[in-house]
């Protein structure tokens, strides 16, 4: 009991820092329609960024610095593909590569910072939380906070008008211009805000486990997409408070699995093969559903001859 | 109102599939005009609204509305004032949202961080139960649930919820059947009036086309070859303007569709 509570645990946490990036996924992926290829550079950014920051001494000002950084990581996506005609997924590409470099000279020409013994939000409440009963849960105090501060800012945010000209750019985007909204800057605007989750994301994680590995964002697009898909079964309509926690849940999910798998001898290096299988299962399954009555037609008919 | 000068538009310049879709078009639109505009196909009708509407920006010439050169406006800038359906339904609302969220984006005029009130929420419900489709219960649904006629009377309701100085109607009772088409075109009629709108319309049956409004275009490659209003246009018959159009072209119009729809 007490192992499957602190795998529980720990899924949790993981879970819930996570699940900002897949809140940020929610935003781009299923309102604007834009498939940001940058999640896993701005990742990354944002733990760099964090940490910098961090080791500096200002373990608050950390969150909003990791954050302004994906601001401007998706203003330069949503300029490459609105503005300078570089396609939409390219567009992440180039600037994810781009970012690698960036990262590297954030944390000071290194590929790792450690953060043992620097200040983070974490260690801020944990001294917050000390001698109460939960001492020991200030991770997942932290998680909890940052990921229902994003969800209520984000069915706050999405029903203003501005929130509905960026769902309707990526559902109709003839109907946002004739409703005299410019679709370029509910792009730009959209991916700016998807962008800082994701750079908050990343920090939080650095922070939590106390290092930076430049490779700390690698796969995050796939994770996350998986985690969003997963929450799309469970709460794929209704309105968007509910669709949000779903993608929390599915962040949870995926993580709670893949803990599990862990403890069966998984190898910790299966993670990203296993969110690539996700991905494509609960993308090409419908697919491959919408098609079987086709399928069993041309297989009917070779088997009897035509006669079916 | 709208004043249009020798405005030029040709796709594709320089390649095998060059076009000129507008070749010098001139117009003049009164306030209050309701224009139906007819022609065959390729005659630069859709063209001639993408003009005015901003889709493209023509090759030379300029475009006047009320008083303002909004030849270089953008597309979104000049939908404040132009609002425009087009034959498919689907493509004047967000199908993924609910009635009430496209209507909000049609309506709301406020900062971009203002929300829907409930005084426009009710406001939304009363003018649905105009339509007479049932919507006004089915706010909370998405759009994508709605038939098409259903959309398309939603789209004519969006598009004047904030009556614009010109309304531009290509075709767009075109892809509904006979009976949604009629009611479609009614309550047409209607917001045209009740908002004393100007309104250019285009459409492939001739016969709406002089029974609705008050001038008639008939338009072919890239000219406007008649421009019927007054005493020259009343009387006049679905015969008289294809002997019209085989006077002027040399040829007979190709009719099949533009009387049988």
């Amino acid at each position: 009991m007490a192992t499957f509570f602190s795998l529980t645990q720990t899924a949790l946490e993981l879970g819930l820092i996570s699940s900002l990036t897949v809140l940020a996924l929610f935003l781009s992926y299923s309102m604007l329609n834009v498939c940001d290829l940058s999640t896993d550079g701005c990742f990354t950014l944002g733990a760099a960024v964090g940490a910098v920051v961090a080791l500096a001494g200002h373990p608050y000002l950390s969150i909003a610095a990791a954050m302004a950084a994906g601001v401007a990581s998706g203003f330069v996506t949503a300029i490459l593909q609105t503005k300078l005609g570089v396609d939409s997924l390219l567009a992440g590409i180039v600037v994810n590569t781009g970012l690698y470099s960036v990262n590297i000279a954030v944390m000071g020409n290194a590929s790792l910072l450690n953060l043992n013994r620097t200040d983070t939000v974490f260690t801020a409440a944990k001294n917050l939380l000390e001698g109460t009963a939960f001492a020991e849960q200030y991770k997942l105090f932290v998680a909890v906070a940052a990921v229902a501060a994003v969800i209520v800012f984000l069915s706050l945010f999405l029903a203003t008008r501005l929130g509905l000209a960026i769902r309707a750019t990526g559902n109709n985007p003839d109907m946002v211009r004739s409703s005299s909204i410019d679709p370029v800057f509910t792009t730009i605007i959209g991916l700016c805000v998807a962008n800082a989750f994701t750079g908050l994301s990343g920090c939080l994680l650095a922070q939590s486990q106390k290092s930076v590995n430049i490779d700390i964002g690698s796969g995050m697009v796939t994770i996350a997409l998986a985690s969003l898909l997963i929450g799309n079964a469970f709460a794929g309509r209704g309105k968007i408070a509910f669709r949000a926690c779903g993608a929390v849940l599915g962040a949870f999910i995926f993580r709670l699995v893949y803990t599990i798998a862990l403890r069966f001898q998984m190898p910790a290096f299966m993670l990203k093969l296993v969110s690539s299988v996700i991905v494509v299962l609960a993308i090409a399954g419908p697919y491959v559903k919408s098609q079987y009555p086709e399928l069993r037609r041309r297989m009917l008919h070779k088997e009897k001859g035509g006669a079916a | 109102m709208l004043h249009i000068s020798h405005i030029k538009k040709t796709f594709d310049p320089g390649t095998p599939s060059e076009k000129a879709a507008l070749i010098d078009v001139t117009l003049d639109v009164a306030k209050g005009d309701f224009i139906s505009i007819i022609g065959a196909n390729g005659a630069g009708k859709s063209t001639l609204f993408g003009a005015i509407a901003g889709s493209f920006l023509t090759d030379s010439g300029s475009i006047i509305l009320d008083g303002e050169d909004i030849t270089l406006l953008s597309e979104h800038k000049r939908a404040k004032q132009i609002g425009r359906l087009f034959q498919d339904p689907m493509r004047g609302s967000a199908p993924g949202m609910t009635i009430e969220e496209n209507l909000a984006l049609a309506a709301m005029n406020g900062g971009w961080l203002a929300r829907v009130s409930a005084a426009e929420k009710r406001i939304f419900r009363e003018r649905l139960s105009r339509l007479g489709m049932g919507l006004e219960d089915r706010m909370q649904q998405p759009v994508g649930l709605l038939s098409g006629g259903q959309r398309q009377a939603l789209t004519l309701m969006m598009a004047t919820f904030c009556p614009p100085k010109l309304l531009l109607l290509d075709e767009h009772t075109a892809a509904l059947d006979p009976a949604t088409a009629e009611k479609v075109l009614t309550l047409t009629r209607q917001i045209v009036e009740e908002n004393g709108l100007t309104c250019l319309m285009i459409t492939h049956n001739m016969q709406s086309a002089l029974d609705l409004g008050n001038r008639t275009l008939m338009m072919d490659q890239g000219r406007i070859i008649y421009d019927l209003s007054g005493a020259k246009r009343d009387g006049l018959t679905v015969p008289d303007l294809l002997v019209l159009f085989k006077k002027a072209v040399g040829k007979a119009l190709d009719t099949d569709r533009m009387l049988l729809s």
